[in-house]
């Protein structure tokens, strides 16, 4: 927004040239991503015949015995892994922040998850918590256990769902951590030392001065990080496989398994009503301090 | 708050103060340390586990307890996994949809970032809102309506289809993080060189490309490995020419272990080197998309 200000007009005869560079892409997104979420939400709303429109697969998809757990796992997954993140984040950053020795690589190995595929975090994890996995192994021979602990299983839930939060938090963390980075870095280090000088603790200062100043940056990665755990998928293949589901899970276990997009439309469109729901969320409640006072 | 602090600092006592504080600032320094290699770790930690375990031979993958310092290590178990059907051609799939996607979102993105950067137009907060908003919408879930739209196209399973799928992921990140390289190249040098009697696109050719590629490298590394690493929408849209991931998320319930050890490192390898290669341009790329 405030780069707009510091483009001056220039090569007037030119005046459709920026419209032109634009053109293209807008096309694109049009195609390829607006039209689709219409389309998303018309062919959850198509009748069986195909003709007219019906609540049809909506009400498919709700009487589906697997629904309910799809929708609770999925939202709890979301309630208990952003806070995580969140926290391990933030310390990332303040680690980095700091300038310790060796800055880049700190920020190199912190930064790694970025390329690493929500599949390929499943199995490694999938790889720690197996029966005669990492974990056991490691936890016998240390001697804190004697017997291997049944992780992944399917009559403990829960237990599967703390795998499946760690994994997440391990593989999804760093995407917050450079958003919050590069926002810290924008606070003007005088403040901090203001802060230093009125003798504010590390808490104190992170709490009056840090958070404040971070909102922005905060708020674009908690939208950033709730869309992508909306969307779960392939992590909860690799860790829990049949024995739990989300949403997306069931969005492809209806188109690819039981080939009725409909359905599966049903669950595209309800993934994208929660996402819109949840950023409309974080727009009115994190409000940024030139928002309140305008 | 800071009139409280401020009547509690009394300037007199300033010099009482010093060596608590400094004492302090160290233990807050050391505890830093702690936390950098204790964040470390909780990364690298697994990253190793993985290697290990990718690397040894079948026969020992079920050997327990663990040695965490492997005894055995041979290239047998990825091998396996590289002649297992249907691997190596997903294996190319993966490569050349990501380079699809990588072609056009770069021809797509870049053009419209150098707009946001160089020309003051009508609509340009507009637009730069749009594509921001983008980031609200969960876009693979779209690969379900996309893949009926694809069947009627006659593109559904195959590498054109995921790439246009992969592109739509890619765009806005393509022309924030092109726009943001393209501010950072100084446009009096642009300027100069069409006053020394260069046309503009001689002048972009010339003076702005070259500066600007390095940045736009770091971009391009990064929308590749977003394709390469993309789950769901591949798994969607293909069925007999399915995408490394797409082929190993359909065969994993059935896949034995070493399979799916070899397949995990197999998806991460080139991943890594991608972000090492682009280590110096992590916060560039997204300081921008993050505001």
């Amino acid at each position: 927004m405030s780069q707009a200000a510091a483009v001056p007009a220039r090569r007037r005869g030119l005046g459709w040239a920026p419209y032109l560079l634009v053109l293209p892409s807008l096309v694109f997104l049009a195609v390829f991503f607006a039209v689709p979420m219409f389309q998303a939400f018309g062919l959850a709303l198509q009748s069986p015949s195909g003709s007219g429109y019906s609540l049809d697969a909506m009400r498919q998809m709700v009487t589906d015995g697997a629904f309910a757990r799809a929708l609770s796992t999925t939202l709890l997954l979301m309630v208990v892994i952003v806070p995580v993140q969140f926290a391990v984040a933030l310390g990332m950053a303040m680690v980095i922040n700091a300038r310790l020795k060796g800055a880049t690589l700190w920020l190199y190995i912190f930064a790694l998850p970025l390329g690493i595929s929500e599949l390929a975090s499943g199995i490694v994890w999938f790889s720690i918590f197996t029966e005669q996995g990492w974990l056991n192994s490691m936890l016998q021979q240390l001697g804190i256990t004697h017997q291997s602990i049944v992780f992944l299983d399917y009559q403990r839930p829960w237990l599967v769902l703390a795998t499946i939060v760690v994994a997440e938090a391990w593989r999804a963390t760093a995407i917050i951590m450079v958003i919050l980075v590069s926002g810290l870095q924008g606070i003007p280090r005088d403040f901090m030392e203001a802060a230093d000088v009125f003798g504010a603790g590390v808490w104190q200062r992170l709490r009056h001065v840090v958070l404040p100043l971070l909102k922005p940056s905060i708020r674009v990665a908690l939208i950033l990080r709730t869309i992508l755990a909306l969307q779960v998928f392939a992590t909860v293949v690799a860790l829990a496989g049949g024995t739990t589901t989300v949403l997306a899970n069931e969005a492809y276990r209806w188109y690819y398994r039981l080939r009725d997009p409909r359905v599966a439309a049903a669950y595209a469109s309800l993934v994208l009503l929660l996402s819109l729901v949840s950023t409309v969320v974080y727009l009115v409640t994190i409000r940024t301090n030139e928002e309140r006072l305008g | 708050m800071t009139t409280q602090a401020e009547t509690r600092a009394p300037a007199g006592r300033e010099r009482q103060a010093v060596r608590p504080g400094a004492r302090r600032r160290r233990v807050a320094r050391v505890l830093l340390y702690v936390a950098a290699v204790l964040l470390s770790l909780w990364v690298l930690v697994p990253l190793y586990l993985i290697t290990v375990t990718a690397f040894t031979p079948r026969d020992h993958i079920f050997d327990f307890p663990k040695p965490v310092v492997p005894t055995h290590l041979s290239g047998e178990t990825v091998d396996f996994f590289a002649r297992s059907s249907g691997v190596i051609s997903a294996l190319g799939a993966s490569v050349l949809v990501a380079l699809i996607t990588l072609a056009i979102s770069t021809a797509l993105g870049a053009p419209a970032g150098y707009a946001l950067a160089r020309y003051a137009f009508r609509g340009r907060a507009a637009y730069r809102l749009a594509i921001l908003s983008t980031r609200a919408f969960p876009i693979v879930i779209l690969a379900i309506p996309l893949a009926v739209t694809f069947l009627t196209w006659g593109i559904f399973d195959t590498l054109i289809g995921v790439a246009l799928m992969h592109t739509a992921l890619a765009l806005p990140f393509t022309v924030l993080v092109t726009s943001s390289v393209f501010v950072s190249v100084p446009k009096e040098l642009e300027e100069a060189a069409q006053t020394l009697g260069c046309t503009p696109f001689g002048a972009f050719a010339r003076i702005v490309l070259p500066m600007a590629l390095p940045g736009l490298a770091a971009a391009g590394i990064f929308t590749w490995e977003l394709s390469w690493n993309e789950v769901f929408a591949a798994t969607i849209l293909t069925l007999d020419h399915p995408t490394l991931p797409a082929l190993v998320v359909n065969t994993l319930q059935g896949a034995s272990l070493p399979y799916r050890f070899a397949a995990a490192w197999f998806m991460l390898a080139p991943a890594l080197v991608g972000i090492f290669l682009i280590r110096r341009y992590l916060l560039g790329l997204w300081s921008r998309v993050g505001h």
